[in-house]
């Protein structure tokens, strides 16, 4: 056989064949987990008729994008849409620049007891949430916080864990000449801070304020605990209402859950390499 | 704080956080590092001025550390020997919660049952697709970027819309399941509405947004050099032996801590059970009553504060022994030098 290297011997024929096997994994993967997106949009747009047929079909026969509209006028979604628009914006601002605070704190500054604090704070992100949730009621509800938003705004102005860990270990990159420079100037903590440390850790803070608003926009649980009045109601809460008050109709169901998926998709396109972003400081590998 | 406990539940599907043990001293070293002698001399000192400076900046989150997380959790540990239920005055009952969970409340082990199951099947499926995925679009192909996005959208999505469509997935007759299985003549079970398949079907659900630890497992692959894989090319080693030897070797801080969020996350499984049955009934025959479900019909729907809450401590104390478990176990198979990081 010397001298005669047939192609499917070479190396670049094995990476050929190996790609090819990855590519059609990869492909269909992608299908399995976008085939369920399509099925949404494509119910969403179906008449009730053609949802029940049996088999059902991939496409609608025609668009029924009066579905949309109909769905959003069987509640006061509008109403919701703006309530929940309201609670995610003030929780976003809050946990950038709270967060922010505190991570300052625990990266630059050298305070008495801070590795201690610091531990204590991983160790908060073991703790189950739902260990706190019944003495919390009982604190905001003697508080006559129960139907007011503030039991799901004011938690999020006192920091939360993981929020705190992202942006220090980001900050904690960041040369200490900076801040050092500006002390010798005699500027103080807060104002390095602010302006200093916000302009350059703006990745990072991209990165939570996209986790902090995705998180307040889909929360069900926090208003279905501390909201009554319908009136309050987030759309999280008024969809979860509205399943159970009708007969399921799949056609409104989807249509809604296509449009209250929305700003999520589309915070997400915007924002992909932010979202990468978290995984990469997390992970210590920045970059 | 609310919050808290959905975000969790998001972090840990869509971005964990691992290696929180081991970095805090090596990344400040690592900082110290790369500052030039001399402006290191100009330390300042920790004097009494930048301990108060230091404490106001963390003072959020000491305020929510007390009032939020330090002292609701002492006062359960409190209410959960006693029987308050709003109406009435905290008596103290002794071990009586306790006992009644044990001994006399059925539903107790149907949830804690259902969720040890839940648990014991979505965490290594979770974790194994998400390492698989990662290694997948680690590789150089043309247009992974692409993949990378597609592979990580559903675990961007969450929330109640994500629930509804799943329940129209699953839909025995005309969901999209039953009717690509129908195609390979496999006639589909009836998921949510029968016993058997209701917990299958959510670890299902749960296995279409597993990019979300996918993403840290594939930053950390692209942190580490060649050099490993150009050595074990030149010995001779198969892509099976690689990533054998190689890949999983230094995966397992990050598989270590994925672990660890994704059990506790699992333990408290709740909003899926709750919507995608009749207002948290636990669905048929009791399948999807999950332990969090249970605390919350305990806590909200009967107002049972005392019991719920003891139902809440069980739950810590099984969270930290599998936790301390975890982390002493961690040492048999966690490779802390597997990968450079830079």
């Amino acid at each position: 056989m010397n001298g005669s290297v047939k192609f499917y011997q070479t190396m670049k024929f094995r990476r050929y064949v190996k790609n090819t096997i990855i590519l059609s994994i990869l492909i269909l993967g992608s299908l399995v987990l976008l085939t369920p997106l399509w099925w949404m949009v494509s119910t969403s747009l179906k008449t009730p008729a053609e949802i029940a047929q049996h088999p059902p079909a991939f496409m609608p026969e025609s668009f029924q994008f009066s579905n949309y509209i109909e769905a959003w006028q069987t509640g006061p979604f509008t109403r919701w849409g703006l309530n929940t628009l309201f609670i995610s914006v003030i929780v976003t601002i809050g946990s950038v620049f709270v967060n922010s605070f505190i991570a300052y704190g625990f990266a630059k500054i050298r305070f008495k007891g801070r590795n201690t604090l610091f531990v204590i704070i991983l160790a908060t992100m073991l703790i189950p949430g739902f260990v706190t949730l019944v003495p919390q009621y009982m604190l905001f509800s003697k508080l006559g916080w129960v139907n007011t938003y503030l039991p799901l705004i004011v938690p999020a102005f006192l920091g939360s864990a993981f929020f705190i860990f992202l942006l220090r270990q980001f900050m904690l990159t960041i040369p200490k000449e900076f801040s050092e420079a500006a002390i010798m100037d005699g500027a103080s903590h807060f104002k390095i801070w602010w302006h200093i440390m916000l302009p350059l850790t703006k990745p990072a803070l991209i990165t939570v304020g996209i986790f902090a608003f995705n998180g307040a926009w889909n929360d069900l649980l926090g208003p279905l605990l501390y909201l009554n009045d319908e009136n309050l109601y987030t759309l999280q809460l008024g969809l979860q209402t509205f399943k159970g008050s009708v007969q399921v109709q799949w056609h409104y169901l989807m249509s809604m859950s296509v449009t209250i998926l929305l700003p999520t998709v589309f915070l997400f396109f915007i924002f992909q390499r932010f979202f990468m972003n978290g995984a990469n400081i997390s992970s210590g590998t920045k970059g | 704080m609310m919050n808290e406990t959905v975000l969790k539940e998001q972090q840990s599907n869509a971005m964990p956080m691992p290696e929180s043990y081991a970095p805090k001293k090596e990344i400040e070293r690592e900082a110290a590092v790369s500052i030039p002698k001399a402006a290191r001399k100009r330390k300042w000192r920790p004097g009494n001025s930048e301990n108060l400076i230091g404490y106001l900046f963390i003072s959020p989150w000491l305020l929510g550390l007390i009032f939020l997380t330090a002292g609701p959790m002492l006062f359960s540990l409190y209410v959960s020997f006693t029987d308050y239920n709003i109406t009435s005055k905290m008596n103290f009952i002794g071990f009586d919660n306790y006992k009644r969970m044990f001994t006399m409340d059925d539903l107790f082990w149907t949830s804690l049952w259902n969720t040890l199951y839940f648990v014991l099947f979505s965490v290594p499926l979770t974790t194994a697709g998400a390492v698989f995925i990662a290694v997948l679009l680690n590789q150089k192909i043309p247009g992974m970027k692409i993949f990378r996005t597609i592979y990580y959208l559903p675990a961007v999505l969450s929330g109640i819309a994500v629930y509804f469509l799943w329940m129209q997935l699953l839909s025995p007759t005309t969901g999209l399941i039953n009717t690509v299985l129908a195609w390979f003549g496999i006639q589909g079970p009836s998921w949510l509405f029968d016993p058997e398949w209701t917990k299958p079907a959510l670890i299902l659900m749960k296995l279409w947004s597993v990019g979300g630890g996918m993403l840290l497992y594939l930053a950390r692959l692209q942190g580490v050099s060649n050099v490993l894989y150009e050595a074990a090319d030149l010995d001779g080693a198969n892509a099976f032996q690689k990533f054998w030897h190689i890949t999983l070797p230094m995966l397992t801080p990050i598989i270590f801590f994925d672990i660890i969020t994704s059990t506790i996350a699992s333990f408290q499984i709740f909003q899926e059970a709750y919507v995608m049955t009749e207002n948290g009934d636990g669905g048929p025959g009791g399948s999807l009553l999950f332990f969090n479900l249970h605390m919350w019909n305990k806590a909200f729907e009967v107002f049972d504060m005392g019991y719920a809450s003891s139902m809440a401590w069980f739950l810590f104390v099984i969270i930290m022994v599998l936790t301390v478990f975890n982390l002493k176990f961690s040492k048999k198979w966690v490779h802390y030098d597997g990968g450079d990081n830079k």
